[in-house]
């Protein structure tokens, strides 16, 4: 059961007078449950093509079906809700609101998906609970540690339930063992049912993934497949 | 998104950011503030320049020789001729009307007044008994001019409080002769009122019949001639009265200007109303700037919180939400900001009336109304623009920084 299908997505970034082809071609095809790493040098499109399966980017050409529905013609609105509803974003960068909580932070995606207030109290308990996160709950970000943030960002992530979970160098701010907790937290939502995709430059952590994409110039590479090795 | 959660959400937006915050929130109250204090300031006057007229009397008339006439001149003028004197016949003719309660005649002069030693220059207004009630006055000793025909001079007079206590001092002003002129007049009573009348202060005059005065200044003429109309309807019939029965006396000629109170009310109510306006929207104008303030600083917040507004993209805010989120918080911003600045122009206009209690200053509502509009108002459009960009911002880019 296809997840993710990509057919012929292009990306196209004007800069003045040049076009930048961040991704040329992409075709893909991401199973439900699947976890895939991609990995590729700096500037090979890696970003693009995570911002374009989360929907926070549209696809110059080409088509994406997520969990059988076309998604590249939806409005603003509908892809809005796609986002709160069905996939799960972290980022290097953690972002979290530096004035909330962590568990108001945690809130946000429940709130913006207009839970009532007593639904949302119980289901952020749990997210903070599955995080190890309990007797943070009510810590600025300022107060946490970076593997803590990071965490307080996955527990966002997943508090709506996403069948999708992508992470941009989820590990690219912390130290070896903080960056190891990241990796054994996402491997275990990976575990439990989420299609999971990392984008990452640390080969241990991309060796980790059954299946590894590599990416040169906005084009799949190889595609490392627990099934047999494909070359796209 | 519910709306309570976008209240909360804009408010802990609000307090992240204290400094920027009360800044705003001092910007809108002071021109809430400013509204409220200088409509009260303008309706305050309105209202004591009404007071003032209504203890002139109710429903006058005043009878003024002479034409006031803008438009056109009347034969009379014309051929050059002066207008007739108001006689104290001319005042007795118009008491024959069932709608006339009272008429009082007045001339008016300067004359020396002295008593023992003591001189100064006063005011002589000659009038009728009929005077204390049709102006309202009350007499703080002795009584008023006698009720004799007034063509009957009688050498008797009534003081102001100021020339009692300048000519007679300590000693007792009731029964003693007080000169004037060449003429001795015995004073039988002193005034307690306040105010002005034709711009005089009645503390300063000394009123005596007005048959006397004619006498003293050796003249005819009357200076005006006060009326007063038996109800508010009667003030119309009896303007047509006097100049039809003045006419009818003075040859045909309509050579005098009937004065009614409610006229001169209404023109000082239009000048004051329009002040008040004036003043209300020049204040409003700082309610204006405290809206660009608003924008200005809105803008500020967008760029200092483009990374949150990708965040709420990627987590799945609709721009419509985003947009909800800014505007909200300004309008949270201007109604705090009204609500301080409505408090504030409340306590400085009762501070204006415990200090000045004859002036009452009192907002009117539609000021109240208006700045509360305006700065709620002011707040919604002036966060448009700034919520505008926060809800079409990329959200891949403003998550980046770029
Ligand atoms: N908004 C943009 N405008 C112009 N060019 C862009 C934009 N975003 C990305 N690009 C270009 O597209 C290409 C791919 O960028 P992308 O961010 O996907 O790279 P990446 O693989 O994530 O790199 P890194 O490992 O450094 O994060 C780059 O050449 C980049 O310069
Ligand atoms: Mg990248």
């Amino acid at each position: 059961m296809a997840m993710i299908e990509l057919q012929g997505v292009h990306r196209d970034f004007r800069v003045g007078e040049q076009t930048v082809h961040a991704l040329d071609d992409i075709n893909l095809t991401i199973r439900a449950g699947e976890y895939v790493s991609i990995m590729g040098p700096s500037g090979s499109g890696k970003s693009t093509l995570l911002n374009l399966i989360g929907l926070l980017d549209r696809a110059t050409r080409g088509r994406y079906l997520l969990d059988g529905q076309d998604v590249t013609t939806l409005d603003d609105v509908a892809q809005a809700e796609v986002r709160n509803r069905r996939i799960g974003f972290v980022f290097q960068a953690f972002h979290l609101v530096p004035r909330l909580t962590a568990a108001q932070n945690i809130e946000l995606p429940l709130i913006l998906a207009g839970v009532p207030r007593e639904q949302r109290e119980p289901r952020v308990r749990r997210a903070l609970e599955a995080m190890n996160l309990l007797e943070r709950a009510h810590h600025k970000p300022d107060q946490l540690s970076g593997g803590q943030r990071q965490r307080v960002a996955i527990a966002r992530a997943t508090v709506n339930e996403p069948r999708v979970l992508l992470a941009d160098e989820p590990t690219g701010n912390l130290d070896r063992k903080s960056g190891r907790d990241v990796i054994d937290i996402l491997e275990s939502l990976n575990r439990h049912g989420i299609t999971l995709v990392v984008v990452t430059h640390d080969s241990d952590i991309g060796g980790r993934a059954r299946r590894r994409l590599h990416m040169l110039d906005g084009r799949i590479e190889t595609d490392h497949h627990p099934d047999g090795d494909r070359h796209a | 998104m519910r709306s309570p959660d976008v209240g909360r959400f804009a408010w802990g937006a609000l307090r992240g950011y204290p400094t920027r915050t009360l800044l705003m929130l001092l910007a809108m109250a002071i021109g809430v503030a400013a509204v409220i204090v200088l409509t009260a300031l303008g309706e305050g006057a309105r209202r004591y320049v009404a007071d003032q007229f209504s203890s002139l009397g109710t429903n006058l008339l005043i009878v003024i020789p002479g034409r006031a006439e803008t438009g056109g001149a009347t034969p009379g003028t014309l051929m050059g001729e002066t207008p007739r004197d108001l006689t104290l016949d001319d005042a007795m003719a118009l008491t024959r009307s069932y709608r006339v309660r009272r008429i009082a005649p007045m001339t008016l002069g300067a004359a020396d007044a002295a008593y023992g030693r003591r001189q100064r220059e006063v005011t002589v207004i000659g009038t009728s008994h009929e005077l204390l009630a049709l102006r309202r006055w009350t007499l703080a000793r002795g009584r008023f001019l006698p009720d004799i025909d007034i063509d009957m001079a009688s050498p008797v007079c009534v003081i102001g409080g100021k020339i009692r206590d300048e000519l007679f001092g300590p000693r007792p002003a009731l029964g003693a002769w007080l000169r004037l002129g060449e003429r001795r007049f015995r004073v039988i009573g002193i005034l307690g009122s306040e105010g002005r009348s034709i711009g005089v202060d009645v503390q300063e005059t000394v009123m005596i019949p007005v048959a006397s005065a004619q006498q003293l200044f050796n003249t005819p003429s009357l200076f005006r001639i006060l009326v007063e109309a038996r109800s508010r309807e009667a003030i119309e019939p009896v303007r047509q009265f006097i100049i039809d029965t003045i006419r009818h006396r003075h040859q045909g000629e309509e050579d005098i200007t009937v004065i009614t109170q409610d006229a001169v009310l209404a023109t000082f109510d239009r000048i004051f109303g329009a002040l008040t306006y004036a003043v209300g929207g020049i204040a409003a104008i700082s309610l204006f700037v405290a809206g660009i303030l608003i924008m200005n600083v809105m803008l500020v917040a967008v760029s200092q919180r483009t990374a949150e507004i990708g965040l709420l993209k990627a987590l799945g805010a609709a721009p419509r939400q985003i947009l909800a989120l800014f505007v909200s918080e300004a309008l949270l911003l201007s109604l705090l900001g009204a609500s301080a600045g409505l408090a504030l122009g409340m306590a400085g206009s009762l501070l204006i009336r415990q200090l000045f209690p004859a002036f009452p200053a009192h907002t009117p509502a539609w000021a109240t109304l208006a700045a509360l509009l305006v700065s709620v108002l002011t707040g919604l459009l002036f966060s448009l623009l700034p919520a505008r960009r926060a809800a079409r911002l990329d959200p891949v880019l403003a998550l980046s920084g770029r």
